[in-house]
């Protein structure tokens, strides 16, 4: 399962810092842990993200894990590919590219597993007017996600049932996944066809100016936070370039 | 409230894109403001064809369309925004996470300001009956509270045109007469023309003005004391045999991974060759599980299931549990048919589909032609020997994952809903199908809620217990 299936934790005290805030210090984050090369900087970042977790109601082992382990396994491949192919790269390096990874993709974790989709897309559409078709129609898709996911497996027993299975051969596993991949894709198509009747019907992006009956309103805390965020990193660049760690990546 | 329409066909005809056969034709129908048609007719009379220019989204399929008809004097195309539809699949009609916001969704979009939303939600939640406030979320409902969440939204834009197709096709009984008693409720008011499409017609008769059905060459209007011919009248089928038990489960139950209640608490059965076995009970009892596991596709997770040494013969290494023969081997010893027939469909042409199991089981590929050509035969398939599965109707498509299953002579058939939103045609040449299987001493197994096909077809039952929660 993929952290955008677990779907958003309820009552979060994250979860009350309006959507865009959290994207903007997203952006923050990304614009920094992306021009230095050091070890210093993603773990400060990282560290600070660390305190978040409870805020973001993400405190039993077991639930971070479930969300965040492709991540964890992305970053330590990342790092250890690095120290492993470069010949310049030592480990620090490598784990400082690792920090980086994780630095740059909790933040997004964060956000899903706080923010109800509906909640994004109203922030969206109504602070950063993107459009609602867009956003609306985004949001309607990621309705099927888990749907798709459950039909994979039926799918791949109807498979079975059919005398198909592919057994250790690993071109045969490859083709018949095609084959299931195929399926889903043709009923996805179905399925999102008559979504798109539906919501037609019911006077999606008919030319009416859309209105928002929920609103997304920014308050105090949303600078707040955002405003944390910029310290923190402040901070952190600081840090990294009095203790003679700071290495941009364009300045050579 | 909104005003209903008013809606009149003359000599209307529709042609869909690249086929040579017109949809309907001759179609003469005046529908007054209010008014409460049923519109019925059997599977690929024409009605979500009719449904379809009504709701006027013919155009964007490029279908050709002769004669005249209108809404309220215009074109369908332009009234759209007086429209309310209400399709099959729940799933593919809920937009947000939750009741309330999905509810606001087509508020939102006819531009309505925030402060006059909230009221007109509840007002159409009330409606409907939903029995949850606006915060419950949307993916926590059952189906027939889905499609009462999705009528609710049609509703709040007090549609003058109420559209319904087939609602209740994919939802089980008790899902179904949630939703019929919703729209009794909220049609009474006639505050909407409201005009439902359903091949099984018997439901609806108390909640309509009218009925209209759909035949060959138009439309023919029913009288008030008209009824439907039962599907069962005059059915004779070839009786149970008594044959040897085939396939045995021994308090045999299944545990998701990570889930603290089972799917299925322990369940012990016994299959018969010769004689069919109907597993009924409310959706989460675990009839579907129970199925997949009968078929060999899941293990048990407690307790077996095992084959009788006669029907395990010929398995690599004696195993007697289905779910450990290999693929080839299950789909020549069990046939198995899922709910819904286009998960099971492999090739592109209806000819390959049904040759596919007797070649995955070993037959020599001229036998496996001639399986292939007799059952599209039996089935009156013939002339759609080259088309693609996908292309058929739900019907045909029906009967084809059906035959895909028969074609290796399985002495076990396990099949899941056999029936669900079939007609009475298909309907009856599905039991009649399953009969002679009966008779040629295959074991059969159906998961249902029909009732019909229950005292039809069932020489043994077994009733699965709602879950304790």
């Amino acid at each position: 399962m993929t952290s955008l299936a677990l779907g958003p934790a309820v009552g979060t005290r994250l979860g009350r810092i309006n959507p865009v805030a959290q994207l903007g210090a997203i952006g923050v984050v990304t614009l920094v842990l992306l021009t230095s090369l050091d070890v210093v900087t993603p773990a400060v970042v990282v560290a600070a993200e660390l305190c978040l977790l409870p805020a973001a109601g993400l405190t039993s082992p077991w639930d971070l894990w479930r969300r965040t382990w492709p991540l964890l396994v992305g970053a330590t491949s990342v790092g250890v590919v690095n120290v492993l192919l470069s010949d310049d790269a030592g480990v620090v390096t490598g784990v400082g590219l690792g920090l980086r990874v994780v630095g740059l993709a909790l933040p997004g974790v964060l956000l899903v597993a706080t923010t109800d989709p509906v909640r994004l897309a109203d922030a969206l559409t109504l602070h950063w007017r993107v459009s609602t078709r867009f956003a609306f129609g985004a949001l309607a898709a990621l309705r099927l996600v888990p749907l798709l996911i459950a039909e994979f497996e039926s799918v791949r027993l109807a498979r079975r049932a059919r005398g198909v299975e592919a057994g250790r051969n690993p071109v045969a596993r490859a083709r018949l996944l095609g084959g299931i991949v195929f399926t889903l894709l043709v009923g996805a198509v179905r399925r999102g066809s008559r979504l798109a009747t539906a919501m037609d019907a019911r006077g999606f992006d008919s030319g009416i100016p859309r209105t928002n009956a929920r609103g997304s309103r920014l308050y105090r805390r949303d600078a707040v936070f955002v405003a944390g965020t910029v310290v923190v990193c402040a901070a952190a660049v600081t840090l990294s370039v009095l203790t003679g760690a700071w290495d941009p990546v364009f300045v050579g | 409230m909104g005003t209903p329409a008013r809606v009149v066909a003359r000599g209307l005809g529709v042609r869909h894109p690249s086929r040579r056969a017109w949809a309907v034709t001759g179609v003469d129908l005046v529908v007054e403001p209010g008014e409460r048609v049923l519109l019925t007719g059997a599977s690929g009379a024409g009605k979500s064809t009719l449904l379809a220019a009504l709701a006027g989204i013919l155009d964007a399929e490029g279908a050709e369309v002769t004669g005249e008809l209108t809404v309220d004097g215009g074109d369908p195309q332009a009234a759209r925004g007086r429209l309310g539809l209400l399709a099959q699949d729940p799933d593919s009609q809920l937009v947000m996470t939750r009741a309330g916001d999905d509810v606001a969704f087509g508020l939102e979009n006819a531009g309505l300001p925030a402060a006059e939303i909230w009221p007109r939600v509840d007002e159409a939640l009330a409606a409907v009956g939903f029995p949850y406030g606006r915060d419950r979320p949307t993916q926590a409902l059952s189906g027939g509270e889905k499609q009462r969440l999705v009528l609710a939204g049609v509703l709040a834009r007090r549609p003058g045109l109420l559209l319904l197709d087939e609602p209740t096709a994919q939802l089980d009984p008790p899902g179904a007469a949630l939703v019929r008693s919703a729209v009794a409720r909220v049609t009474a008011d006639r505050s909407a023309t409201t005009i439902v499409v359903d091949h099984d017609a018997g439901p609806w008769l108390a909640l309509v003005d009218r009925v209209v059905e759909v035949v060959p060459g138009g439309l023919v209007e029913h009288g008030p004391d008209w009824r439907p011919a039962s599907r069962t009248a005059g059915l004779h089928l070839p009786p149970a045999t008594d044959g040897p038990v085939l396939l045995t489960a021994q308090a045999a139950g299944f545990t998701y991974r990570g889930s603290a209640t089972p799917a299925l608490p322990p369940t012990t059965v016994v299959l018969r060759g010769g004689r069919a076995l109907a597993v009924t009970g409310p959706n989460g009892a675990g009839k579907s599980t129970l199925a997949l596991l009968l078929a060999g596709l899941r293990a048990p997770t407690t307790g077996g299931v095992d084959a009788a040494e006669d029907l395990a013969a010929g398995v690599r290494r004696g195993h007697r549990e289905p779910h450990r023969w290999r693929a080839g081997e299950l789909v020549s010893r069990i046939g198995t048919v899922f709910q819904h027939p286009e998960q099971q469909f492999l090739t592109g042409r209806l000819r390959d589909e049904l040759a596919l199991g007797p070649l995955r089981s070993g037959e020599h590929a001229t036998a496996a032609r001639v399986t292939a050509e007799e059952l599209l035969e039996r089935l009156g398939l013939t002339a759609f020997a080259d088309a693609n599965p996908y292309t058929l109707s739900g019907g045909q498509q029906r009967r084809l994952s059906v035959a895909t299953a028969l074609a290796t002579a399985p002495r076990v058939l396990v099949l899941d809903e056999p029936t669900f939103g079939q007609d009475a045609a298909t309907w009856r040449e599905l039991v009649t199908l399953l009969a002679e299987q009966r008779a040629r001493g295959c074991a059969v197994a159906v998961v249902t809620h029909d009732a019909d096909l229950v005292g039809a077809l069932a020489d043994d039952r077994l009733s699965l217990e709602p879950r304790a929660l």
